[in-house]
């Protein structure tokens, strides 16, 4: 009996220390630098707040921890998409001022491997900025860094909190640079193909109730300049 | 100079008496079988509906999903008006979206399952140009991003062409077709329903 004991006491130990060095094994953080840091095209810079209570929808299958909004938005229970979250958002400048709209799609991914700190979700925006057009951003994101820094430490919080601060480009491919793939729909953005990043900054998290704090942003870098994207409208009408 | 016998040195070391030796083992047996469970058992593993796809005489095929009428809406979103759907939702005047048109759906197949999500913008007054376009989400597939044109044809179809497809539609190209069918019954549960039908083939030419 005390060998069988000793060794389950082991295999617990083992599997604990497994998992802790998964946690916190420091090669498989992510630099929080944007890979569109440096790019020379014409870049616009989305802000939107990450709290559900503050976009215009948010829903999911209703099992999480967050509460759909409003209160009578259908669910997502159905098997085939009971693994998807979907943000409606107002989408603001970098002074704060409206810019647009966002739809958000995240779906979690089959691409999702803890041993190599991959929390993955196939991520899509469809978005609206008045006056400008239309455009689709397609991308993969590691929520890897969120669950470690940010979800587990909450949970193991006495008060069920997390407070600091967390910065991290999200955005994991598919592009070979880790950024998103960007397709123009209509207006200035007709036929236009480029790339984004989206970033997520926190500050507060409840294990109760999700995001409390929170920030996102689009870095959306358009290769073209204006103006001759503007002439092919013309030319087209 | 006699030289220690490692084996014998290392029987005498405390570390390795029986019970902590089984001790040792446990815990080599926790970490590698941890590491194999998170290895082999996929974290993730997202619900695939069998594709009803027809195969066309040029190679491409054919796939219609539905969206039932009102069963199906998540969301609809219209500058001015008095409602909007879902009860409480608090959308945006004109002065921030125009007269800019949101509507989100869930997309089922041609048999009535529900498949995936979709988002339909529609303007008529955008100062760069009116537009309807779909995004087409399908969590286990990948996505479908559609233009439509503005104005009908005279059959009632709305002809597209797909601007950019992700994943399984990644190499894909094609055309769209999107109409309202009115509902047969008008005992006014159905409002009736939208069929979005998209002809597909390789980028290149290749069947699909």
């Amino acid at each position: 009996m005390k060998y069988f004991l000793a060794f389950l006491i082991g295999a617990i130990v083992g599997a604990t220390l497994f998992v802790f060095g998964l946690l916190y094994n420091p090669f498989l953080d992510k630099p929080g630098v944007s890979p569109l840091a440096v790019t020379k095209d014409r870049k616009i810079e989305l802000t939107f707040s990450a709290v559900p209570d503050d976009a215009l929808l948010y829903t999911d299958n209703g099992d999480t921890i967050v509460t759909p909004h409003p209160e009578r938005v259908a669910e997502l229970w159905e098997p085939a998409i009971n693994h998807t979250r979907i943000w409606v958002t107002l989408l603001q400048d970098s002074r704060g001022a409206i810019n647009g709209l966002g739809i958000k799609y995240s779906s979690e991914s089959e691409d999702t491997a803890l041993l190599k700190g991959k929390a993955m979700a196939n991520s899509l925006w469809h978005i609206y900025l008045p006056d400008q057009g239309t455009l689709l951003i397609d991308q993969t994101e590691n929520y890897w860094s969120y669950l470690r820094d940010i979800v587990i430490p909450a949970r193991r919080s006495s008060a069920d909190t997390w407070r600091g601060t967390f910065y991290r480009i999200m955005t994991a491919g598919p592009s070979a640079l880790g950024t998103a793939r960007v397709t123009g729909g209509s207006g200035r953005f007709d036929q236009l193909l480029g790339e984004a990043v989206e970033s997520l900054s926190a500050r507060g998290y409840s294990a109760k109730l999700g995001p409390v704090s929170m920030t996102g942003g689009l870095t959306i870098a358009i290769p073209e300049t204006e103006q001759s994207a503007t002439e092919r409208v013309s030319s087209r009408l | 100079m006699c030289r220690p016998r490692w084996h014998t040195v290392f029987r005498r070391l405390p570390l390795v008496n029986r019970l902590l030796k089984t001790f040792w083992l446990g815990l080599l047996a926790g970490v590698l079988g941890t590491a194999a469970l998170a290895w082999k058992v996929p974290a993730v593993d997202v619900h695939r509906e069998r594709s009803h796809v027809a195969v066309q005489n040029n190679g491409g095929n054919q796939e219609t999903f539905l969206i039932n009428l009102p069963e199906d809406r998540i969301l609809v979103g219209l500058p001015g008006a008095e409602t909007s759907i879902p009860a409480g939702l608090t959308w945006p005047g004109r002065q921030y979206l125009g007269d800019m048109q949101t509507e989100l759906f869930k997309i089922r197949d041609r048999e009535n399952v529900v498949i995936g999500v979709g988002s339909r913008l529609a303007s008529s007054t955008e100062t760069t140009g009116a537009f309807i376009e779909w995004a087409l989400h399908f969590p286990a597939r990948g996505t479908l991003y559609v233009e439509l044109e503005v104005t009908p044809s005279a059959d009632g179809f709305r002809n597209g062409t797909v601007q950019a497809g992700t994943r399984e539609f990644a190499e894909l190209d094609g055309t769209v077709r999107e109409k309202f069918v009115s509902a047969a019954d008008k005992s006014g549960e159905s409002q009736g329903h939208i069929e979005i039908v998209t002809t597909l083939v390789g980028r290149f030419g290749e069947e699909t």
